[in-house]
């Protein structure tokens, strides 16, 4: 910068507030554009992302149409509201996944859990998280296999109480390093199967019209 | 200025190396370190932003005053990150999944507002861009460096999953270093990050030692000869 001359004009103090409110305007300008052009594209990815991972936690064999075709917008007694995946074959529910919240080390971790009809787990997949890469990022089931010991579990396998980690007397592993992680995962999961088992009725029940919905999706 | 981009390399990987010579971007350094993939990583991703605010400040450099320079050079920083952050989330996608987590830390890293303001403010724009690649491979070189030592140390192997990061062809550089290695968990730590840091600086200061020696020694022996005839 030394290699230009300072006119006059540059030492007011209203070019510096016009320089930095137009470089504020521009930021904006360019991070609008950006949205625009990339928020479509991220919607789909995204789900593309759910409909692979809905994919993992509920078996082929259990539905013949599409996994996002029969989404239950549900609210439960506390008034929260779960968007609930139902898995239908033969124009019945065989199954359903939805969301729980596990608090982490980092935040929240999103997981998405498969739930068969008489309240087995079918999988568990982890849609995001924040925890640390190299030791809590291993409940993701491309770092390590920790997150396929759910299935098959149930509230009965093991009973209710021993649903913790190791290191509270639980009948799940921690790993090496990270015991917060796995411990707000697993109370996720407990979480989400008491809210199964709370709500089986309503979750399962058979769809209003046996009239097949647009053949869209897989 | 026509010798200067050798100049501008040796500094970026070596003598003037963000972690090694500058102990800057400590933050993510310690954050990302625990495997060397995760370090690569992020990386190859803050070369991508250095090289782009590199770009961006030596551009506008003429009309920046220095009374409001450091606002600007941030606003540029954080819009680069975050456009990159949702270009590649819209298409690398499946770059994003992996990359995605070390992305938002790129802001943290003071490095990059160092280089905005030490270099790129001054100079022309092919030098601001060498500068941010050569000084972003370096971090890379240091990140990887550091997650190398970290990893074998703490779980007994190196590169974990750089096949997630790079593509399957890449997975013959996941290696186990020490099999049934029970693990030393105050490597994976950050507090384990700080002592390797410490350690290979010292290192580093041993090599630089020796090569001055070595370097001086050398022109002490071709003077040698000439003062005693």
């Amino acid at each position: 910068m030394s290699a230009v001359p300072e006119t006059a004009l540059r030492k007011r103090i209203g070019y510096h507030a016009i320089l930095l409110g137009g470089f504020a305007t521009l930021a904006a300008a360019l991070l609008m554009m950006g949205n625009l052009a990339t928020r479509d594209s991220i919607l789909q990815r995204q789900q593309e992302d759910l409909l692979a991972s809905l994919n993992q936690v509920i078996p082929a064999s259990l539905y013949d149409e599409g996994l996002l075709d029969h989404n239950l917008a549900f609210t439960d007694g506390q008034g929260t509201a779960h968007t609930i995946y139902r898995a239908v074959r033969n124009g019945q529910v065989t199954a359903v996944a939805y969301q729980v919240i596990g608090n982490g080390y980092a935040g929240d971790i999103a997981l998405l859990m498969g739930v068969d009809g008489s309240g087995r787990l079918l999988g568990v997949r982890v849609l995001a998280h924040a925890e640390t890469p190299g030791l809590g990022d291993k409940i993701e089931p491309e770092k390590s296999h920790w997150i396929d010991a759910f299935v098959g579990r149930s509230l009965g396998d093991p009973s209710e109480d021993r649903w913790g980690v190791r290191k509270d007397g639980g009948a799940f592993d921690q790993f090496t390093g990270a015991t917060i992680t796995p411990r707000g995962v697993v109370a996720a999961i407990k979480d989400g199967l008491l809210f199964f088992r709370e709500h089986k009725g309503e979750l399962l029940a058979r769809l209003p019209s046996i009239t097949v919905s647009d053949p869209k999706g897989d | 200025m026509a010798t200067s981009y050798r100049r501008i390399a040796l500094d970026g990987l070596w003598s003037n190396n963000i972690v090694f010579a500058q102990l800057l971007a400590l933050c993510p350094l310690l954050a990302v370190t625990s495997t060397a993939t995760n370090g690569l990583g992020m990386g190859l991703a803050t070369t991508a932003v250095l090289i782009l605010s590199g770009l961006g400040v030596a551009v506008l450099r003429r009309i920046i005053t220095p009374e409001v320079r450091i606002p600007v050079f941030v606003l540029i920083i954080a819009t680069i990150v975050t456009l990159v952050d949702m270009f590649m989330n819209a298409w690398l996608h499946d770059l994003h999944k992996v990359l995605g987590l070390f992305i938002p830390l790129i802001v943290t890293n003071c490095a990059i507002l160092g280089r905005a303001e030490a270099f790129a403010s001054k100079q022309t724009v092919p030098a601001a861009a060498t500068d941010g690649l050569m000084m972003g491979l370096g971090f890379t070189l240091a990140l990887v460096i550091v997650g190398a030592t970290r990893e074998i140390l703490g779980s007994g192997t190196l590169f974990a999953n750089a096949s997630l990061l790079l593509g399957p062809s890449f997975s013959f550089l996941e290696l186990t270093i020490l099999p049934d290695y029970r693990g030393f968990l105050l490597l994976a730590l950050p507090p384990g990050g700080f002592l390797a840091l410490g350690v290979l600086l010292a290192v580093k200061r041993r090599l630089d030692q020796r090569l001055a020696r070595r370097a001086a020694a050398r022109t002490g022996a071709a003077e040698l000869p000439a003062g005693s005839v």
